[in-house]
């Protein structure tokens, strides 16, 4: 395999008024034909700057190479005119980008899109360059190519969009084909189709593919080699398996360790404390260093160098330089013990008694002319007090619709939910949102950014009239932000001034004032950072020991999920089609959409992404009129007919013998 | 696409009516009657009031006045004997229609050009300089414009006739003073849209194909960001309407705007009633061009309903 790309020293800045932003910082690799490089790292560590520095697409003039060179064919990319560039873009190099909701143009229709990249670079006539659109889109998998090529974007589903993405990437059969998270805004089933797509056409095309992630499953899916970046640095780069099982830089170890395992029962999961460095002031040496509790007094005072671990490994961290040995040692004996440790927690306990009873429940939205919308569509489950349940499916299914209009967001269409045996649409809405409270997936959005962190977690406490005197409300205050892993100091602070994960601390702060019985969790962890999702999900964990909360986690991340819940529900359109315990879900699902589902998440492990073979959504009576959730074993229900339930037995008893 | 604009039609119609309802009452409302004279002996004034039906009752003359609208006859005026409304509209609309569309026309080529300029070289001083302009064109207003440009460019520098409509040259000074804002809401709307539109990864994906940087600009940033611009088309026809009520009397134009001036002045009802309908209509089959414009412009508008999300 020949190189066909270097990438030597480079440095990126961005000015801003507060300063010069370094976001990247002495990046080096080289890209060899036919590979996928997966390129992976937390929002801000530089590594989507870095793609896009490769076709020139820094925004310019505040940003700019600093140093460093990008060799493509003996050519300097970050030296050429633009005319070069542009001969460049689109036809030897290409990308992809993450939302193809945005990355399409919404006023031109689909052929026009992709044509016009093949006319730039192509001395062929319109006619031919049509023929090239519709071979195209036939090689990304859209059916019927030669009528939904007059299309507009929003004419397509998620999933096909990021398809015709893709044609309009490879319009020009480049050499490279840069992916920057091409996969994160789609369902996990889009996702593996998507990922399979781009492994035939490389097959194919022979295309080399770098790939940008924040997802170590698709890493280990789909890259025949990995970089690590952390605050605009490689720290560790080498092949998938020596990255996966011989981690050395404390950054990736710390990474891999808090990704749940889907194959055992872990208590809590490892997370690695505080927050990536701000690019603005960078730190000395090892910029993980500050994160890492093992860190040596070197780490910082130096950058350390690339240390060589194989031929095809290498990482940057003082622990692999000759005189460190020992200390590695001391380490790994340290952690050994810890782990003992966390090994003997006990277990919580779950209550007998339902909390919540939800019969029923439909919730239609009314469309266009006539047309209903049945986001939530006949859904019934218990919660019993104290225990998890998540609640996973696609984007659409109504998991979102079911939580809100628990709360009475919205108000059912029909159906009954009772709360501690109380109907909820009988009972004042003010004392339900005291028993009940959210959690919202996005930070951002859900702090108001005007109020300070008291007041946003003091309203609810405001409404209810729970305290006695300005002090006393200062001081629950107080104690929330402690509970949360916050300072006092951070009262008198508004939400621009934090972070993602801090933020979400204070979301969850702000759930608790009222101390409410039953928390919502409306995907509270997809908007972070791998690192940032562990430790918010062990506090969820450890809230529900010391406070004895019952939680509906919802979520499309099937690993967190089956990491928190007890027992999982899952959703299809409208309606729940399984609902287990969640280990026995994971284990011995029954329903083919939940195999399907299921077969679809990347796990954080490439010999197991290896041997995955993804089964197909497969078929089942989901308009029939007897198709109802019904027992199968012992607490685990699937939506079925009468006549399908021995079936579903017989394959139930069959896997418990297998195991 | 018809259903669509044949209920926006209907719509229409409806507020039409409102409207018309509304001018007819509030004129009653005035106080005093075009026959005020002092002159006029109380026999004449009854002849005068007979003759133009002022006497019966009011729901009688409302419901006449309607059928004749249907009719399209706004009625007599009373100020110029035996003359109808609509031959007034008639014979003084040209003049305005000329002036407001040559301020419509060149406000809008010149705000977008300036708005798209600023939003390119944004944060540099081409962008604070467009801006610049675009604040004082906004703040200042048009009948101190127009002083402005009589006294310094038709007095002091004499270049250009300061009042009158007898050529090319005479519609210049107005058209300036009307168009002023129109550039710099064009200019200012431009400029956001613009950068909005241009920080849209779709933008980004352009570049990436490799092709040239002015059809990045125009093909896909103009297009897109010109769909909001449309909606302000609409409140911005209608501000040069009202402004050439005050820049035509200014430059003694013998356009519509200065003739209701005149009007009502004169207590003139038809007149003022029938311009005002005028003006109405105006606005609302701008509001339905826009409407359809905008649907034109979006498939996503023009197409929802007919386009359904498909494939999986």
């Amino acid at each position: 395999m020949g190189k066909i790309l270097s990438v030597d020293d480079l440095h990126i800045s961005f000015d801003t008024y507060d300063g010069e932003v370094r976001a990247v910082r002495g990046v080096t690799f080289d890209l060899y034909k036919g590979e996928t490089l997966a390129i992976v790292g937390e929002s801000g560590s530089g590594k989507s700057v870095m793609s896009k520095s490769i076709m020139g697409l820094i925004p310019k003039p505040s940003g700019r190479v600093v140093k460093g060179t990008i060799k493509y064919q003996n050519r300097d990319i970050t030296k050429i005119s633009n005319k070069e560039l542009r001969e460049l873009r689109g036809s030897e190099v290409s990308i992809i980008f993450q939302d193809p909701m945005t990355s399409l143009n919404p006023t031109m229709t689909i052929n026009n899109q992709i044509m016009e990249g093949i006319l730039a670079h192509q001395k062929i006539s319109k006619k031919e360059a049509e023929k090239k659109v519709i071979s195209l889109l036939e090689l990304v998998g859209i059916t019927n190519a030669v009528d939904r090529v007059k299309q507009y974007p929003h004419q397509f589903s998620g999933g096909m969009q990021q398809r015709v993405v893709i044609a309009m990437a490879l319009a020009c059969n480049p050499a490279i084909l840069i992916a920057d998270e091409p996969t994160t805004a789609l369902d996990v089933t889009v996702q593996a189709q998507v990922l399979e797509l781009l492994r035939d056409i490389q097959k194919k095309m022979d295309t080399s593919i770098i790939f940008i992630t924040h997802d170590l499953g698709v890493v280990a899916n789909i890259a025949d080699r990995v970089a690590v970046m952390y605050a605009g640095k490689v720290v560790e780069i080498g092949k998938t398996e020596e990255v996966f099982y011989n981690p050395q830089h404390p950054y990736t170890k710390g990474l891999l360790a808090a990704m749940p395992d889907l194959t055992i029962d872990q208590e809590e999961l490892k997370t690695i404390p505080g927050s990536p460095p701000n690019l603005l002031y960078p730190p000395p040496g090892d910029a993980f260093s500050i994160r890492n509790e093992h860190a040596l007094k070197i780490d910082f005072l130096h950058d350390p160098p690339m240390f060589k671990v194989t031929e095809t490994h290498s990482a940057a961290t003082w622990l692999l330089h000759e005189k460190a040995s020992n200390v590695t040692k001391e380490i790994e004996g340290k952690q050994q013990v810890k782990k003992a440790i966390s090994d003997q927690m006990p277990k919580k306990e779950i209550g007998k008694e339902k909390l919540l009873e939800v019969k029923e429940l439909k919730q239609h939205f009314k469309g266009g002319k006539n047309s209903v919308i049945k986001a939530v569509d006949g859904v019934s489950f218990d919660i019993y007090e104290g225990e998890t349940f998540g609640l996973v499916g696609e984007s659409g299914c109504g998991k979102s619709t079911t939580g809100r209009t628990l709360v009475r967001l919205y108000d059912a269409t029909s159906g009954e939910v009772y709360f501690k045996g109380v109907d909820i649409h009988k009972k004042n809405t003010l004392n339900l949102n005291k028993d009940i409270q959210m959690i919202f997936q996005d930070p951002y959005s859900s702090l108001n950014p005007r109020w300070t962190v008291a007041d946003i977690i003091a309203e609810g406490m405001d409404i209810h009239g729970l305290y006695t005197s300005k002090a006393n409300r200062m001081e629950k205050v107080y104690e929330l932000l402690k509970t949360v892993g916050l300072a006092e100091e951070h009262a008198n602070r508004y939400p621009h001034e934090f972070s993602g994960g801090q933020r979400q601390r204070i979301g969850i702060a702000r759930a608790l004032a009222v101390e409410p019985k039953f928390i919502i969790a409306d995907e509270p962890i997809s908007a972070l950072d791998v690192s940032i999702q562990a430790q918010i999900t062990n506090l969820l964990k450890k809230l529900q020991k010391e406070k004895n909360l019952t939680y509906l986690f919802i979520a499309h991340d099937l690993s967190m999920v089956k990491y928190i819940s007890d027992r999982v529900g899952v959703m299809y359109q409208g309606k729940l089609v399984e609902v287990a315990d969640s280990n026995e879900l994971y284990d011995n699902p029954l329903h083919p959409y939940t195999k399907s589902l299921l077969s679809a998440i990347p796990v954080p492990d490439p010999e197991v992404e290896k041997k995955r073979i993804r089964i197909p959504k497969g078929k089942w009576a989901i308009d029939s009129e007897d198709c109802k959730l019904r027992q199968i074993t012992d607490g685990h229900w699937v939506a079925c007919t009468e006549d399908e339930v021995d079936s579903y037995r017989t394959k139930s008893e069959a896997t418990a013998l297998l195991v | 696409m018809k259903k669509y604009i044949a209920s926006r039609v209907g719509y229409m119609l409806f507020t039409f009516l409102i409207i018309a309802t509304f001018t007819f009452f509030l004129m009653q409302t005035l106080p005093g009657s075009p026959f005020n004279d002092e002159r006029l002996s109380s026999t004449q004034k009854e002849v005068l009031n007979e003759r133009y039906g002022l006497n019966e009752p009011l729901s009688v003359q409302y419901f006449k006045y309607l059928g004749n609208i249907t009719k399209g006859d706004f009625g007599v005026s009373f100020q110029f004997d035996g003359r109808s409304v609509s031959s007034i509209i008639g014979e003084r609309i040209g003049v305005s229609a000329i002036l407001g569309a040559q301020s419509l026309v060149a406000g809008m080529i010149i705000g977008l050009f300036l708005g798209i300029i600023a939003a390119l070289r944004h944060n540099t001083f081409i962008d604070y300089g467009a801006m610049v302009v675009a604040v004082l064109g906004l703040s200042i207003p048009n009948f101190v414009l127009a002083g402005l440009l009589q006294y310094w460019v038709g007095v002091r520098l004499g270049w250009l006739p300061v009042a009158f409509w007898e050529g090319f040259e005479y519609s210049i000074l107005p058209t300036i003073a009307l168009a002023a804002f129109v550039v710099a809401t064009m200019a200012r709307f431009m400029r956001t849209e613009m950068l909005d539109v241009l920080g849209n990864e779709y933008i980004t994906t352009a570049r990436a194909k490799g092709i040239k940087e002015y059809t990045v600009i125009m093909k896909h940033g103009l297009r897109n960001a010109m769909i909001p611009i449309i909606t302000i088309l609409g409140p911005l026809t209608v501000s040069l309407m009202t402004g050439t009520l005050v820049v035509e009397k200014i430059f003694s134009v013998p356009g519509l705007g200065e003739q209701f001036v005149k009007s009502i002045l004169t207590n003139d009802y038809p007149v003022i009633m029938g311009v005002t309908l005028f003006y109405s209509l105006l606005f609302i089959i701008v509001i339905l061009i826009v409407d359809i414009l905008y649907g034109v412009v979006d498939p996503r508008i023009r197409l929802s309903g007919g386009g359904r999300r498909e494939g999986k």
